[in-house]
């Protein structure tokens, strides 16, 4: 799968996956709001050993104009669309949940509620368990119960656990655990590390959370970027894996990846 | 095959296969199967260093269709941070992984027009093919190179046959006129004549050109550097703030949107 905010808006990805480009693919946009937002000022990322720290401040063109655009594209392109959203307010994140659902395309939502950062992105704050499970349990009273909802969180491992059954236990398909990691620019300001320095972090938590919770479905995310670090995640217990950063560094990362687990099929991600 | 196609970017391993030292620049002639194909003048490409996730954006400076290697390109690199050193200390047969060629192209008048190209350091290697292109076309092209002392200055000689004039800016004064592009690129537009303004350097060059070329009622182009984490569009990281054709104000990303754009749709202060 594609993580949210690293497939661009489709388009520029397309060239770099292979002959089939995004058809059949599971590809998560960006976080979309309500408005458009135009993200924040720069720099938004800056390299540190093993990855990026980013405040991109979630720039996206808001859900009117991405359901003209956007969307429409992504449909046609073949690519399997989980939109992400994010709100300032549990109504935002219903109200998203509830036009989304009669947007033709699109195969299901992923909830962001775990940025690295999500008050000073202007977002719910989730820093409880049950926060982020009260809008799991909105944005799935809105949306059509054959198609998945996926709570993505963050990965702290001192909580995952309970979020992940307070989300599911709320209406969540299944949970994406692992998020850019609560971090700092080097100039003190709040960001998120992502990358091959937060893999462990996150597989930390998909092995508490798979131990836990084994019949629930769970999405690995942080650090993948190639077969072998894919199938770490699996191995602890993951469905499915999603790629961020390794795609701002090789356009073809998730190509060459889905080549290579279909030539090497031990189990389905 | 439709022009949309074949321009679409590439991913791919290239080779070093010359590299040379000048002033203080290195010149890499680079293989990248691909990409010198699909080029216009004004393209990057992004190059990967080992051990770091960002990509490193680099100006195309030419192409060669042939070549005892086959189709390469030219990057020139002052070497500044890790990356530009890493890349810089690279010898021939060294492995690069190379994407591109990435980025919106200058755009080409339709009609023979008078062009000024100004461009400062390295950065103005993509005003090189673009002189080209447009001597194709007919245009007259006066081209400015300007550097803060000889040795950042990009030669000019291979241009010549392109251009109808060249003129040299260093700020020490080591050759041709002394002092910055701002103190001297009305009176340059004017005795060009010119109807299109090209500028590739620094801010406040670009900036200072398109001011100009406003003043003067011309068009300007700017190729903008600015840090491009990705380079692909991917993970809008370089943003670029502009005023919209609609009149309305939007923040876009600088390696997809440009990083050529015309100059009075920057909004400089924002930047
Ligand atoms: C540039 C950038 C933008 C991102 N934007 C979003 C976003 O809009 N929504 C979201 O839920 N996560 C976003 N993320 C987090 C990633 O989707 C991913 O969860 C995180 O980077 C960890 O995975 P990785 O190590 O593979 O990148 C972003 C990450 C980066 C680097």
């Amino acid at each position: 799968m594609v993580a949210a905010g690293c497939g661009g808006t489709g388009r520029e990805l397309e060239p770099f996956s292979g002959p089939d480009g995004l058809a059949g693919l599971d590809f998560v946009t960006r976080s979309l709001t309500l408005d458009p937002r135009a993200g924040g000022a720069g720099p938004r990322l800056v390299e540190v050993p093993g990855g990026l720290v980013n405040a991109v401040g979630l720039p996206n063109p808001g859900l009117e104009h991405f359901l003209a655009t956007e969307l429409p594209w992504l449909v046609r392109a073949g690519a399997r669309v989980l939109v992400s959203i994010a709100g300032a307010t549990m109504g935002e994140y219903a109200d998203l949940a509830r036009r989304l659902s009669r947007a033709p395309g699109v195969a299901g939502l992923e909830v962001n509620v775990g940025a690295p950062d999500e008050v000073g992105a202007g977002l719910f704050e989730v820093r409880e368990p049950y926060h982020a499970a009260s809008v799991i349990a909105a944005v799935r009273r809105e949306f059509p119960s054959d198609r998945p909802v996926l709570a993505k969180l963050r990965p702290d491992v001192s909580r995952i656990v309970e979020g992940a059954r307070s989300c599911h236990e709320a209406g969540a398909t299944a949970v994406v655990v692992g998020n850019a990691v609560p971090a700092a620019f080097p100039d003190g300001r709040a960001g998120g590390l992502s990358g091959p320095a937060v893999g462990p972090v996150a597989l930390r938590c998909v092995a508490e959370v798979h131990r836990s919770l084994p019949a629930m479905p769970v999405i690995a995310c942080g650090g993948v970027r190639d077969l072998a670090s894919a199938r770490t995640y699996l191995a602890a217990g993951a469905t499915a894996v999603q790629v961020g950063t390794a795609l701002l560094h090789d356009p073809t990362t998730v190509a060459r990846l889905r080549a290579d687990l279909a030539a090497d099929p031990q189990e389905d991600a | 095959m439709p022009v949309a196609e074949v321009r679409t970017p590439v991913h791919v391993e290239g080779e070093v296969v010359v590299t040379k030292r000048v002033g203080a620049h290195r010149h890499l002639t680079l293989t990248a199967p691909g990409v010198p194909e699909r080029f216009r003048a004004g393209n990057f490409v992004a190059v990967s260093v080992p051990g770091h996730v960002a990509r490193r954006a680099l100006w195309i400076h030419r192409v060669r269709a042939s070549s005892a290697f086959g189709p390469t390109l030219d990057v020139v690199l002052e070497p500044r941070g890790e990356g530009t050193s890493w890349l810089a200390a690279q010898p021939v047969g060294a492995k690069v992984a190379i994407t591109g060629p990435l980025g919106r192209a200058f755009a080409l008048p339709k009609d023979a027009v008078s062009c000024l190209l100004v461009g400062e350091g390295y950065a103005a290697a993509p005003l090189f093919p673009l002189a080209e292109r447009l001597r194709e076309r007919g245009c007259a092209v006066s081209l400015v190179v300007s550097a803060t002392d000889e040795s950042h200055l990009l030669s000019a000689l291979e241009a010549r046959r392109a251009v109808r004039s060249v003129t040299v800016v260093t700020a020490d004064g080591s050759v041709g006129q002394r002092g910055q592009v701002a103190d001297h690129v009305d009176d340059l537009l004017r005795r060009a004549g010119a109807d299109v303004v090209y500028a590739a350097g620094p801010t406040d060059v670009l900036r200072a050109c398109a001011a100009a070329a406003e003043r003067a009622g011309a068009w300007s182009q700017v190729a903008l550097e600015s840090p491009t984490p990705c380079g692909t569009g991917l993970c809008h990281g370089c943003p670029l703030p502009v005023a919209g054709e609609d009149g309305v104000d939007r923040v876009v990303r600088a390696c997809t949107e440009g990083p050529v754009i015309r100059g009075d749709r920057v909004r400089w202060d924002a930047l």
